[in-house]
């Protein structure tokens, strides 16, 4: 990361963590925790989607196993929680990769129509009798919150909103590292142009396969952490409709833009509960709205959106 | 051995439906190398659509006709205002109008009819057939579908308006210099396919019974069944849509179990895109690069 942009940066962060943290309680804590988990989630649909253009519409599969990863661990083999997150993040990493192999062969529309097949098929595979003495079937496993460590004097939803904040900035520096670097320009070339960046000696299958277990493994612990701050995973929390969620949020936030996410985690946080206020039908109707709207008039999304005005301020400064 | 006879023949009745919205996804996919995820929720809506002309009185046949138009407008409508616009948009763009297009349906249809489960009148008679095998429903449902599939088989080789769908899907350019007015073409294969997703969800819903999600999983069989035959070609889909159907009853009935049936869908679409991408009776793209 330049240092020019590192210390608004972390005082932004500093903001983050202190702010709500002595303000909020309850529930609105929670909702800010959700708001870093769905970052999270949003963020490696970003690197796969957005950076190397392969559309997912399933990534909530990823988050379901990396939330089931950890409750298993912790309802059954009593495993710490923070232990889980590394645990959870091979897992996942792992059957992104195989999920990536077939992947390699499906263009565009074909992996959209997969991984939507996935979405629909994963409540249905966690409902499994052959993995309900792990998984609990259709009522799913209740886990404990975890507590602050060391005697700290914080709610566990205060040190929970601190833990997902403390993940989340590993695996934001991590992911603008990756993207702005060698990586990041080979993921952006094969999806601007496969057969040019082939022929500059970027091994495609290698970055596709790679790209999706990297972009699985962030969904996946974002669905760890989401387990942790519900306490509760069931099957039919991970219906299709998480998996478009995330790509509205993504879409909302701007597909190619590493600070969009949090934008899109925002925006799927709160506008849900807002909307749901005026029908049931109301979220649905929003999210179908603003996505058609986006790709009409923002197609850069809200991120790329303040970036552009950002820009613009920058230049008229500079003169 | 009764059993097994009587998984397939419900396996082929079931998979008419799945034939029908194959089509209409295939319809879709040749004109616009767009793949329709609203398709389903559409048919929802048209079924829906149905069943308020059923409860204003009008005959079963009315209605069913009613339906059938009325998804017409809707499909030509849609195409008009939204899919115009993005038609040589990036794939990124258009799976997400299709997405939004998709949610703006699913909570239209459940605003305007709420969320309860429906039943949805059969207009033939509840006995079963042919020495057991076959329910009245059964039977009845797959003569309405391969009737619409022959129909709309005989409309595109066989009128002139065919013929000028066809040209138009097939090469846009050419058919433009020609005097093919190739948008409205591509708006009146829209009206069509919503069309034929309306008859798939009238004969579906005495079955599945009628809910805003009733078409979800159907969506998915579709497409299996699309790919299966091949995503460019009608007949395939068509074959794709029965065999699916078959696969999938026999599959329940005697490999997975009936709780993993969407699974199957989803195994189903893996093996044909890794094994097969062209399906059974599609063409093989090559691309100059």
């Amino acid at each position: 990361m330049p240092n020019k942009t590192a210390l608004p940066f972390v005082l932004l962060l500093l903001a983050a963590a202190i702010f709500p943290t002595a303000m909020f309680s309850g529930y609105h804590l929670f909702q800010l925790t959700m708001v870093v988990v769905y970052a999270i989630a949003i963020l490696g649909l970003a690197m796969l989607t957005g950076i190397n253009g392969q559309i997912s519409l399933g990534h909530g599969a990823f988050y379901a196993i990396g939330a089931y990863s950890t409750a298993i661990l912790m309802a059954s083999w009593d495993v710490p929680y923070w232990v889980t997150l590394p645990i959870s993040a091979l897992v996942c990493a792992g059957v992104g990769f195989l999920v990536g192999l077939p992947a390699l062969r499906l263009g565009g529309l074909y992996l959209a129509l997969t991984t939507f097949a996935l979405a629909v098929a994963i409540p249905q595979i966690l409902k499994h009798k052959l993995f309900e003495d792990w998984t609990g079937g259709v009522q799913g496993l209740v886990i404990d919150k975890p507590e602050a460590p060391f005697g700290l004097n914080l709610t566990s939803d205060q040190w929970l909103y601190l833990f997902a904040l403390g993940v989340a900035t590993i695996l934001y520096v991590l992911a603008i590292n990756l993207t702005q670097g060698r990586i990041g320009r080979a993921m952006r070339a094969v999806r601007d142009h496969a057969v040019a960046a082939e022929a500059m000696g970027i091994d495609l299958a290698m970055l596709k396969t790679r790209t999706f277990a990297v972009s699985a493994m962030y969904t996946g612990i974002a669905g760890s952490l989401g387990a942790m701050a519900v306490a509760f995973v069931a099957p039919d929390s991970f219906t299709v409709f998480l998996s478009i969620t995330f790509f509205v949020g993504l879409v909302a936030g701007g597909a190619a833009s590493i600070g969009g996410t949090v934008l899109g985690a925002v925006f799927i946080e709160f506008v849900p509960n807002l909307a749901d206020k005026v029908s049931k039908a109301a979220p649905g109707a929003v999210y179908g709205v603003i996505l058609i709207a986006m790709m009409f008039l923002m197609p850069q999304g809200a991120g790329g959106f303040v970036a552009m005005i950002w820009r613009k301020l920058m230049r008229a400064g500079g003169r | 051995m009764e059993g097994f006879i009587h998984q397939i023949i419900s396996g082929i009745a079931t998979g008419g439906i799945y034939a029908s919205v194959a089509l209409a996804l295939v319809m879709i996919y040749q004109a616009t190398h767009h793949v329709n995820f609203a398709q389903g929720e559409m048919a929802t809506f048209s079924t829906y659509i149905a069943l308020v002309l059923i409860n204003m009185g009008l005959p079963y046949w009315v209605a069913f006709v009613g339906s059938f138009a009325i998804s017409f407008v809707i499909g030509v409508a849609i195409e008009r205002l939204l899919m115009r616009p993005v038609a040589n948009a990036p794939v990124l763009t258009s799976v997400g109008v299709f997405v939004g297009l998709l949610l703006i349906v699913n909570s239209v249809t459940g605003w305007f009819f709420d969320y309860t489960i429906k039943q949805f009148p059969s207009p033939f008679p509840d006995k079963s057939l042919l020495g057991g095998f076959v329910s009245g429903h059964e039977l009845g449902s797959t003569g309405v579908t391969l009737a619409v599939l022959i129909l709309v088989y005989l409309f595109f080789r066989h009128t002139r308006l065919g013929l000028a769908m066809r040209a138009a899907a097939f090469n846009p350019a050419s058919s433009r210099l020609v005097g093919v007015r190739v948008g409205w073409m591509l708006a009146l294969g829209w009206g069509l396919a919503a069309a034929i997703g309306s008859v798939a969800g009238c004969m579906v819903a005495p079955v599945v019974f009628l809910d805003p999600n009733m078409m979800s999983g159907i969506l998915l069989y579709a497409f299996a069944g699309a790919l299966l035959g091949g995503i460019d070609s009608p007949l395939g889909a068509v074959l794709g849509g029965f065999l699916v159907g078959v696969i999938e009853n026999l599959g329940g009935a005697y490999v997975v179990g009936t709780e993993l049936k969407l699974t199957l869908a989803l195994v189903i679409i893996i093996t044909v895109l890794t094994l097969k991408p062209s399906g059974l009776m599609g063409r093989k793209v090559y691309s100059r690069v």
